[in-house]
């Protein structure tokens, strides 16, 4: 009894039902996470048939892998730092004062979490590339023979980095300062501190927690970044793009080999992050104390000056949009040296809804989108119903396993199903993957369901455990209480994560650029395409179309969180 | 054998014993209430008659029948919880017929006894509303007309008057004996409340670290504690350390205190076995000291009244809360609390005469 599953918690759901569940996620988990990543693994230590470290030794003593990786964790340390100085102060701001339409800002700040990193780097090289309209504007402005600046290298990531990565902070942080009970700060002040003794050693402690999440989440989403290196790092090399690159030249061992160091990085960072988080987590004794309230800004010019920062904050977030909006109805060839587009034509919308090619991308985009979001629903109220039951042995592990797809980059998740799905293998139970449509839906499904179950863990957490015991106590069975008190109480924060995991895989890029086929060709592979030929209204057509659908979603999700 | 009857049941989390062998009988139709303090095993206790969790050892009987291992929703049992436990995506009709309809019954039949078991808590009208818009005493009573509406066996209650306020609690409470008494239900009622579980049960177990102390009707826990945490738990008590030095008397016997050394008489029957020069703790009410202000005991004395067990004492503080007083004693190193009712002549420094009265005295394990 005290191994496997322990039968005095049958009052929830009756062993033979546990038993299948638990098989139908053991055998996901071993076939979507174990397996793909552990062939990963065994194959980079592999040479010619014998296990060696050779391929690291070979790969790490060439010059160019070396700055590969040390490139992504400088640029990723980098984009900590900025995103932290834009987004705490930023936090602190919406958090500690009252101002002329606050809320709408503050709304507003978290918007690039939802806009999709490639969507995101073509409205930045509208508006900031070389041959964009800020740039163009200084040109005209300054009478200048050339661009004034170029949209390469370093800068241009890290602007683009905090731009995108910035929110980690900025809602991370604001929720932290929402905790934290206001009668600590008072206490502090009435033994004699002055507000910024209070900021440093009472504030700033207990908001550490928060930072060190956010950190790590910016951290672990630079490590990833694709798009940006990939359309403006110029000369600089980092591993996601060397990754894609050894797999374009059809040099497996150097992807491979890689892809573990990309991974073991991310992995490393989790850890170390957690292991510090868990020295010091605060908790507080008796969280009965209110939050501090908003200070209204009084007087006028602060008034005034707060609500400028306002709008020109806002307009400057708003701003990449726009000029996505602005290009898409350009006309081709109509936005060469001038500011702005000359002419005005709704023709690249009309191409992507009447040429069957450009209008399949967007469907193939719903159709996985979709699949993968309603598998990983499916999926994570099995997880959540298992992880649930508190003396299950291996929900730790079961936990941790499902993180896993979600605390690896892209890259590594797509070249791990890409090499162990590449033939079937009837000795591990491996089958075809790679070359079908369904290579995709299955990535992301992998890299996006850790955020449904989340949610749904959330939901679960916060209900009553005693509404399903007092549905028991009432007569009703198993299923019974799943259906009509669990699922009910769930379905709203559930339907919420799948919502967002369905925008999010809508305009994955970083995985389908490795492993797309024809068939299943996703609008952000469109995308790349236009931008390549040069058609950028479309290129903007479809950036704007995504858009609208990410917005829709999730107002509906906003909708049903409430 | 009772109607519901537990045998020797234990259970562990890990390494702490939350239940110790606990035994208990219930009778058909008696309304049973365990207390204790949090964390004595008292409701760990009732969620293994619901059939929330199942005891490692031990077990559980109903109407002769072994129910230890049967799941909660076979068992038939309504229960109310602490926290109510509404399910808040339906209305109060469908919170009620939520038993009804999990037992298949039609719904002409799930409809009248909704209406009937909503009348029954005072909250016809109501069926429409949802759980949200009710005040906590109405959720409550929601919640018993849901757990009564199954027409249930047995009448589970954690601690189910806890979260509302002190007014709204002692009327509930007549109400819910009433109910219960009216509809002859059996009852298994957790609080860690002693008035509550007093003024409700017929009769009460005690709890203390997963074991049972006491069990007996209100009086006989009040008015004869058995040992000194259940006189310590169950009202105010001075405990006084005292060895026994006689049994001069057949229906009496002399103990001398600890601190002090006063001579007591103590003229009760249990514990009369208790081996001589043994250590051990007797117990007298507040209410129960008399007090007596110099004249005043002077002139009885003269009368040839009570001298026994008169010790001089001088007050050290008196707190006045309405209908009684408190005043704490100090006699000879001994500290001893009276409760009385006329608080006059009553200062902090004064000497006075306090009397325990022999036949008031226990002498507890």
């Amino acid at each position: 009894m005290r191994n496997g599953i322990n039968k005095s918690t049958s009052a929830f759901i009756p062993d033979p039902s546990v038993i299948v569940l638990a098989l139908v996620v053991g055998v996901v988990l071993l076939y979507g996470v174990v397996y793909p990543n552990l062939h990963v693994l065994t194959a980079s230590l592999e040479r010619d048939g014998s296990w060696s470290l050779s391929n690291y030794v070979e790969v790490l003593s060439e010059r160019a892998v070396l700055e590969a990786t040390l490139s992504s964790l400088w640029l990723s340390v980098l984009t900590v730092l900025f995103c932290a100085l834009v987004g705490v102060p930023l936090a602190f701001l919406f958090e500690r004062y009252e101002f002329p339409a606050r809320r709408i800002f503050s709304i507003l700040a978290s918007l690039p979490l939802v806009l999709p990193p490639l969507v995101g780097t073509v409205a930045f090289i509208f508006l900031c590339g070389e041959s964009g309209i800020l740039a163009r504007a200084f040109q005209h402005l300054f009478r200048l023979r050339e661009a004034p600046w170029s949209l390469r290298g370093w800068t241009a990531m890290l602007l683009f980095h905090t731009y995108t990565m910035y929110p980690f902070f900025y809602v991370l942080a604001g929720a932290g300062l929402r905790r934290i009970d206001a009668s600590l700060g008072e206490a502090a002040r009435s033994l004699g501190a002055s507000p910024l003794r209070v900021l440093f050693r009472v504030v700033l402690p207990q908001l550490t927690p928060s930072l060190l999440a956010a950190a790590l989440l910016t951290f672990m989403t630079s490590m990833a970044s694709f798009s940006a290196p990939l359309f403006f790092g110029g000369s600089v090399r980092v591993l996601t793009l060397e990754i894609f690159n050894a797999r374009q030249r059809g040099d497996a061992r150097l992807a491979l080999t890689e892809t573990v160091l990309l991974a073991v990085i991310s992995l490393g960072a989790l850890v170390f992050f957690q292991r510090y988080e868990g020295t010091r987590r605060f908790v507080a004794a008796a969280m009965k104390g209110a939050p501090r309230r908003r200070q209204p800004i009084r007087s006028g010019a602060a008034r005034f000056a707060a609500a400028a920062c306002g709008v020109l904050f806002t307009t400057l977030l708003a701003l990449p949009v726009v000029t996505l909006l602005i290009v898409s109805f350009a006309r081709t060839g109509s936005w060469t040296t001038q500011t702005l587009p000359s002419a005005y034509t709704i023709d690249n919308y009309a191409r992507i809804f009447t040429e069957e090619d450009a209008l399949s991308v967007l469907f193939n985009s719903l159709e996985m989108a979709g699949i993968a979001a309603l598998l990983a629903l499916v999926w994570s109220l099995c997880v959540a119903s298992l992880v649930s039951r508190r003396r299950l042995r291996g929900r730790r592990i079961i936990s941790l396993l499902v993180l896993v797809p979600w605390a690896l980059p892209g890259t590594v998740v797509a070249v791990s199903i890409a090499e162990a799905y590449g033939q079937s293998n009837p000795m591990t139970g491996s089958f075809i993957l790679v070359g079908t449509f369904w290579i995709l839906p299955v990535i992301y499904f992998l890299r996006f369901m850790p955020l449904v179950v989340r949610s749904v863990q959330a939901s679960l957490e916060q209900m009553d455990p005693a509404l399903e015991e007092a549905a028991a106590g009432l007569g009703a069975r198993p299923f019974r209480r799943f259906l009509r008190v669990r699922l009910p109480l769930i379905w709203p924060g559930a339907l919420a994560g799948t919502l967002l995991a369905f925008v999010i895989a809508l305009g994955e890029y970083v995985a389908s650029v490795l492993v797309y086929v024809p068939r299943n060709r996703p609008v952000s592979i469109a995308i790349a395409a236009e931008m390549r030929d040069f058609n950028l209204g479309t290129a903007a057509a479809y950036g704007v179309l995504l858009i609208a659908l990410i917005a829709v979603s999730m107002t509906i999700a906003a909708r049903l969180e409430r | 054998m009772g109607f519901l009857s537990l045998q020797n049941i234990s259970k562990s989390y890990g390494a702490t014993r939350a239940v110790a062998d606990v035994s208990l009988e219930v009778e058909a139709g008696e309304f049973f209430g365990l207390l204790g303090p949090s964390g004595c095993g008292k409701t760990t206790t009732l969620r293994m008659v619901a059939g929330l969790e199942a005891p490692d050892d031990g077990k559980i009987e109903l109407d002769g029948r072994e129910i230890t291992r049967l799941p909660a929703d076979r068992r038939g049992f309504g229960m109310v919880f602490q926290s109510y436990a509404l399910f808040p995506h339906l209305n109060v009709f469908e919170n009620v017929a939520f038993g009804l309809r999990a037992r298949r019954i039609e719904a002409g039949e799930v409809s009248r006894r909704v209406t009937e078991a909503l009348s029954m808590v005072s909250l016809s009208g109501y069926e429409r509303r949802g759980v949200d818009a009710l005040s906590g005493g109405q959720q409550q009573r929601v919640a018993i007309a849901r757990a009564i509406s199954i027409e249930p066996h047995l009448l589970l209650f954690d601690e189910p008057l806890s979260n509302l306020d002190v007014a709204l609690r002692e009327e509930t409470r007549t109400e819910l004996r009433e109910l219960v008494k009216r509809l002859k239900l059996t009852a298994l009622y957790v609080t860690h409340d002693q008035e509550e579980a007093f003024a409700l049960c017929d009769r009460i177990s005690v709890m203390s670290e997963g074991r049972i102390l006491q069990t007996g009707t209100p009086r006989e826990l009040y008015e004869q504690p058995e040992e000194v945490r259940v006189a310590r738990f169950l009202g105010r008590n001075n405990l006084i350390e005292a060895v026994r030095l006689s049994a001069s008397h057949a229906e009496a016997s002399m103990f001398r205190t600890t601190t002090g050394g006063h001579s007591l008489r103590v003229a009760t029957q249990v514990g009369a076995n208790l081996p001589l020069n043994k250590p051990c703790t007797l117990a007298i009410r507040p209410e129960h000291l008399q007090l007596y202000g110099k004249s005043e005991y002077e002139e009885r004395a003269r009368e040839g009244e009570a001298a026994e067990n008169a010790l001089p004492a001088s007050i050290s503080s008196v707190s006045f809360s309405g209908a009684t007083t408190t005043i704490r004693l100090e006699a000879a190193g001994l500290s001893l609390e009276a409760l009385v009712l006329q608080p006059d002549g009553f200062e902090p420094g004064a000497s006075v005469t306090v009397r325990l009265p022999p036949e008031r005295i226990i002498i507890l394990k």
